[in-house]
């Protein structure tokens, strides 16, 4: 597979704005896969924590963005708890997530839910759901 | 001993059971808790982004409501336990981000209350020692799995309350009320958590793992301190029976109903009717 690289996306404001809002540094992941093998989601994700840290340090934010692998997440931090340099990808995720939702664009919408899941479901699942997923 | 408590929007409503066996499990071993006179819903979710300070303000004002009350709060429900800690070392970390939160919610809060899992409270300032003592109704040997999920755990400098692998403090509950801890290696896996929402395909996966992990190593019933772990589970259940022939249904419930049975509370109180799965008939088979 032939991958190009561009020093403006690997050091563009994309990748500072999810440093940021993520508190991460992606230089720090190694690559060991520990997240990817932590990580209870990642048998779902298209791309598995571990492998959507390395698109970002090679500035392709938009393939990460494209994946599902942030609206599975499900902040357990077991990536964290698992990594020899205390990155977070559930941070990561997260900041990506809300770029998504800051722009207002919804992952879920509410009307879509189904009734007898408001009904029934604990509210912190709600309030939980509606945080991450919803704008 | 007096300490308050904020049991979040969940245990007054869809797991009642959990704060009636929880609030009667603290008078029989003789202290109190005490609501906090104002809360609300904590949100949830720790948000993991540090340029997200809207989603510090409803568990800061409950901070500032359980300041109010005294130096401790303690909570029941994983999820909120897992918020309030968190929120409270990102407000006493940052002066500026503390200043502009407690501005936003006009309200006072200097950081200095201590945020404490109920599990701690037993264990720190009871003592399990005590807690045995006190035990009326030994739970006759049940093969008792401890599940602790995420949120107790992780991030573990944060808020873990006790070793992010392989935490003991649960079984060492269960033991002085007399049952018999199981470990299994799921114990510390996540539910699914919020995909209940999206994709409960996840959830039968990861909670149906989580149970069968337990079964498997002769668990008799699994216990949570989550609401959310519970409903995932009770919910898996059905689908990890149509996969796996001859899996045996485990009732799930709250580490705090088996405490309030062994205390002496009766099945009342305790909550038990909610939960899907009846833990009545493995208590009368042991004898209970």
């Amino acid at each position: 597979m032939k991958i190009k690289l561009f020093k403006q996306e690997i050091e563009g404001s994309s990748i500072r704005q999810i440093e940021r809002s993520s508190g991460e540094v992606l230089k720090n992941c190694y690559q060991c896969g520990n997240c990817s093998g932590g990580c209870p989601v990642s048998y779902e994700m298209d791309l598995p924590p571990s492998q959507a840290i390395r698109f970002l340090q090679l500035g392709k934010v938009e393939e990460v963005k494209k994946a599902n692998s942030m609206w599975l997440c499900v902040g357990c931090q077991q990536c964290f708890s698992r990594c020899p340099k205390s990155v977070s990808a559930a941070n990561l995720f997260e900041a990506l997530r809300q770029m998504s939702l800051r722009q207002g664009k919804d992952h879920k919408e509410i009307r879509d839910l189904p009734v007898s899941f408001l009904e029934k479901a604990p509210q912190q699942a709600i309030v939980c759901g509606f945080r991450k997923l919803v704008s | 001993m007096k300490i308050p408590y904020y049991p979040g929007c969940t245990l007054n409503t869809v797991a009642k059971g959990f704060d009636v066996s929880a609030r009667e499990s603290a008078r029989a071993l003789g202290f109190e808790m005490e609501e906090l006179g104002q809360w609300n819903c904590c949100g949830a979710s720790f948000p993991l982004s540090p340029d997200n300070l809207m989603g510090l303000t409803a568990p800061a004002k409950v901070l500032a409501s359980a300041a109010r009350m005294g130096d401790a709060v303690t909570t029941l429900c994983s999820v909120c336990y897992n918020v309030l800690k968190r929120t409270n070392k990102a407000l006493r970390d940052d002066g500026e981000k503390r200043s502009v939160v407690t501005g936003f919610i006009e309200e006072e809060y200097d950081g200095s209350t201590e945020v404490i899992h109920f599990l701690e409270v037993l264990r720190d300032r009871v003592g399990f020692d005590r807690v045995r003592e006190s035990v009326k109704r030994p739970l006759g040997g049940i093969r008792a799995a401890a599940y602790y999920g995420c949120m107790l755990l992780r991030p573990a400098g944060e808020v873990g309350i006790d070793r992010h692998e392989g935490p003991t403090i649960m079984e060492d509950l269960l033991s002085v009320l007399g049952c018999e801890p199981v470990d299994f290696p799921n114990k510390i896996e996540c539910c699914g958590a919020h995909l209940a929402m999206t994709r409960t395909d996840v959830v039968e996966r990861l909670s149906g793992n989580v149970l069968e992990s337990a079964v498997d190593r002769g668990a008799e019933v699994v216990v949570t301190s989550c609401p959310l772990c519970q409903y995932n589970l009770e919910k898996s259940q059905a689908k990890v029976a149509e996969r796996r022939a001859g899996y045996r249904h485990v009732p799930v419930v709250y580490f705090t109903q088996l405490l309030g049975i062994a205390l002496g509370q009766s099945d009342e109180m305790a909550g038990l009717a909610e939960n899907r799965w009846d833990v009545r008939p493995l208590l009368e088979e042991k004898g209970v």
